[in-house]
């Protein structure tokens, strides 16, 4: 660890870091690499803030390298291309989730499943080819390789775009892979955060019928008015769990605090499915019983394969999905993951960072 | 309840009951109904006892109604046939496993998955549609419906083949509905008991290359000479658990008792499912983190179908699979399932029904 992130790489960087486990950001002045042959470089515009953002920048998972600049839902307009890549232009509107590299030669990465590689490399705190550590996307450029770059389609809201690079293709692989995704089937999606509510989007426009699963009562008008579900359980009131046994074909949970799984298991038909993409940090309780009385699954998935993210941008561009957002200056970012952890945001922060996060010179 | 079990209905039976949770049998006179027109009546030779028989005997799920007569893996001769009944004639070698009637009309029932159907009655300690009791096959005869009666292949040896229609039913299903059947892939067998012993077999008749999980190293030896598993990891030694990480594309967990998941579920591939078939009585530990960084499930699986229950007898007659098995008398029955409880058996007992003095 010799050089500064200031010196490390030729291009000045500018960005909001946190330096310690009390999480708090500030601005930051480090550095990116000159564009490699088959690099994208690109200009910052935004920014999702991701529930992981909070979780790694107080090291809750214990991996975190200090000084840490988050953010892997980023968008922006292509600068410079190197003179291999053939999928980008220079002024193309673009955009890069959690990964920024993988090992290629495994056999998840042989089928595009680059996010399930042993040796992945996130976006943001871990160590890049190079042995330098990734900065993410609260900051003002992005250098990635093209093959971990997706294209924003043309007429795309770039804002309400980014937070579908992580939220988005973390929804939308279960929902395809577990064959969820069956138009007259019934899904149920338990918590209505950032996950939740583009998962009801992306479950509504693939003709599936909805019931959203929440603690809180007065998330319902919401739900169904403003995002399109058809129905609201709340999950504390034991009749409405009563009454909606057997009904679902499965189920997206994204809750990440500990939860019982049982009463969900319940909700499903026979040979239903639950699925989850939250990773609460203590193990959950199984009961087997449920399980065989109904040949019933309950299965993780985590992310998707950039293949697949391309095409849920695609998909999400073709029916008009856009997460729905409350737009942040920079400045504002301490505020923002304060209250992100109350929950208190309707649904996904996203920062504009071209028009505020400037380096004060 | 006016009627006595010896005089509810017009034939007379006797078998083996447990009278209350010390699970100790004894003989028990009852009575079977007149063959009904949809009705095979059959004379049982041969009874597999299944782990399940032990459980309910000593009421440890809690939902036991003495006196109860276990028994869910049933071989015998038909004797009568009700004038609907085409499939069979007297003399016909057939077998019941745990289910006697279902509802025919729901969702499952439709699909021939009669084993998930709400409404369904099991072979003994159920309530049939006359409102009697039901009673298994540790007796001399049963009278059952027959879309429930399975045909015997030729080729099987009536008391090896019992238990194929319990154990065998039970691993051959989620087998084929998980898609565990890709000649070369990678099967782990946890538990190498009844269940899990003819999982081995049946996973190597699909082509696929099985190491057994077990925690008892003494089992090792026949695990692969006699029984044809390509591996045996002993999973209490962390070292060999680490090595073998992320080698298995599928699990089938046979074990009763309450373990946690997380070892076995690290022995999957990325896209791995585990199936469990074993039904213990606490809630299984599950880390998610194991399920949601590589795509893993979880799955369960009760049984079978009726449907899928004759083709896997087919199956397992055409590849000469069969159950490993000790033969008891009924008299010896209560030494047999304490041995059982023990897992002092290589792999199933098989009462001979009709070479046992019943009284």
């Amino acid at each position: 660890m010799g050089q500064a992130p200031e010196q490390e790489h030729p291009k000045n960087a500018f960005g909001w870091a946190a330096k310690d486990t009390s999480g708090v950001l500030s601005p930051f002045h480090f550095s990116r690499r000159a564009t490699g042959e088959k690099d994208v470089t690109f200009k910052v515009t935004h920014c999702g803030i991701c529930h992981s953002d909070l979780h790694m920048i107080k090291n809750e998972w214990g991996n975190t390298i200090y000084p840490i600049v988050p953010g892997h839902e980023i968008v922006g307009v292509v600068t410079e291309v190197g003179s291999k890549v053939s999928k980008f232009k220079v002024g193309d509107k673009v955009g890069v989730g959690c990964m920024v590299g993988s090992c290629h030669s495994c056999d998840s990465c042989a089928i595009d499943l680059e996010n399930y590689c042993p040796k992945v490399i996130m976006t943001y705190a871990n160590k890049y080819h190079d042995g330098t550590i990734t900065y993410g996307g609260y900051s003002d450029i992005m250098v990635a390789d093209e093959h971990f770059v997706v294209r924003i389609p043309e007429g795309t809201p770039l804002d309400a775009t980014a937070p579908l690079l992580c939220a988005g293709i973390t929804v939308y692989s279960p929902l395809r892979f577990y064959g969820l995704d069956k138009p007259g089937m019934h899904v149920g999606v338990v918590g209505l955060g950032g996950l939740g509510h583009v998962a009801v989007k992306f479950a509504k426009a693939m003709g599936v019928k909805v019931t959203v699963i929440s603690t809180s009562p007065s998330k319902k008008s919401e739900a169904i008015e403003r995002l399109g579900a058809d129905s609201f359980l709340v999950s504390r009131d034991q009749d409405e769990m009563q009454a909606a046994m057997g009904t679902m074909d499965g189920i997206i949970d994204t809750v990440s605090a500990v939860h019982p799984l049982m009463p969900l298991i319940g909700l499903l038909k026979s040979q239903g499915k639950l699925v989850l993409v939250g990773a609460p940090e203590k193990p959950l309780e199984l009961p087997a019983f449920s399980l065989l009385m109904g040949r019933k699954i309950v299965g993780g998935s985590m992310i998707g394969g950039m293949k697949e993210t391309q095409e849920m941008i695609d998909f999400a561009a073709k029916h008009n999905i856009r997460a729905d957002i409350e737009v942040i200056p920079a400045d504002y970012v301490n505020t923002a993951l304060e209250r992100l952890a109350k929950a208190d945001v309707r649904y996904r922060f996203v920062i504009d960072v071209a028009n505020t996060m400037k380096s004060t010179p | 309840m006016a009627k006595s079990p010896e005089t509810e209905h017009p034939q007379k039976a006797i078998g083996w009951a447990a009278r209350d949770n010390t699970g100790t049998f004894s003989p028990f006179h009852f009575s079977r109904r007149e063959t009904g027109a949809d009705d095979v009546t059959i004379k049982i030779l041969f009874c597999g006892i299944c782990h399940s028989d032990l459980h309910c005997a000593r009421n440890e799920w809690g939902v036991t109604n003495y006196p109860i007569v276990p028994g869910h893996e049933i071989v015998g001769t038909v004797t009568k046939v009700g004038n609907n009944v085409s499939k069979f004639k007297e003399g016909d070698k057939v077998g019941v496993g745990v289910l006697v009637a279902s509802c025919q009309k729901c969702e499952s029932c439709q699909q021939g998955l009669e084993n998930y159907c709400p409404n369904m009655i099991l072979t003994y300690n159920s309530i049939d549609r006359d409102g009697t009791k039901t009673y298994g096959g540790y007796s001399d005869l049963i009278v059952v419906d027959q879309h429930y009666v399975l045909r015997f292949p030729d080729n099987m040896p009536l008391d090896a083949g019992a238990p194929l229609l319990c154990a065998g039913i039970t691993v051959y299903s989620p087998m084929k509905y998980y898609g565990m059947t890709e000649p070369g892939k990678h099967l782990g067998v946890a538990g190498l008991g009844g269940l899990g012993h003819v999982a081995v077999k049946i996973g190597k008749a699909f082509g696929l290359k099985v190491t057994v999980i077990s925690t008892s190293p003494k089992k090792e030896s026949e695990a692969i000479s006699k029984l044809g598993a390509d591996a045996f990891l002993v999973s209490s030694d962390p070292a060999k658990v680490k090595a073998a990480m992320g080698t298995m594309d599928y699990i089938i967990d046979t074990v009763s008792a309450v373990h946690s998941l997380a070892p076995l579920l690290g022995l999957l591939k990325v896209n791995g499912k585990l199936v469990t078939v074993g039904l213990p009585e606490k809630p299984l530990e599950v880390p998610i983190f194991a399920l949601v960084g590589a795509r893993r499930l979880v799955g369960g699986s009760n049984i079978g179908g009726m449907k899928e229950t004759q083709e896997m007898l087919d199956f397992c007659a055409k590849h000469n699979i069969a159950a490993d098995i000790e033969l008891v008398r009924m008299d010896q029955i209560n030494t047999a399932i304490e041995r059982l409880a023990k897992s002092d058996v290589k792999y199933r007992f098989v009462i001979d029904v009709g070479n046992s003095k019943l009284q």
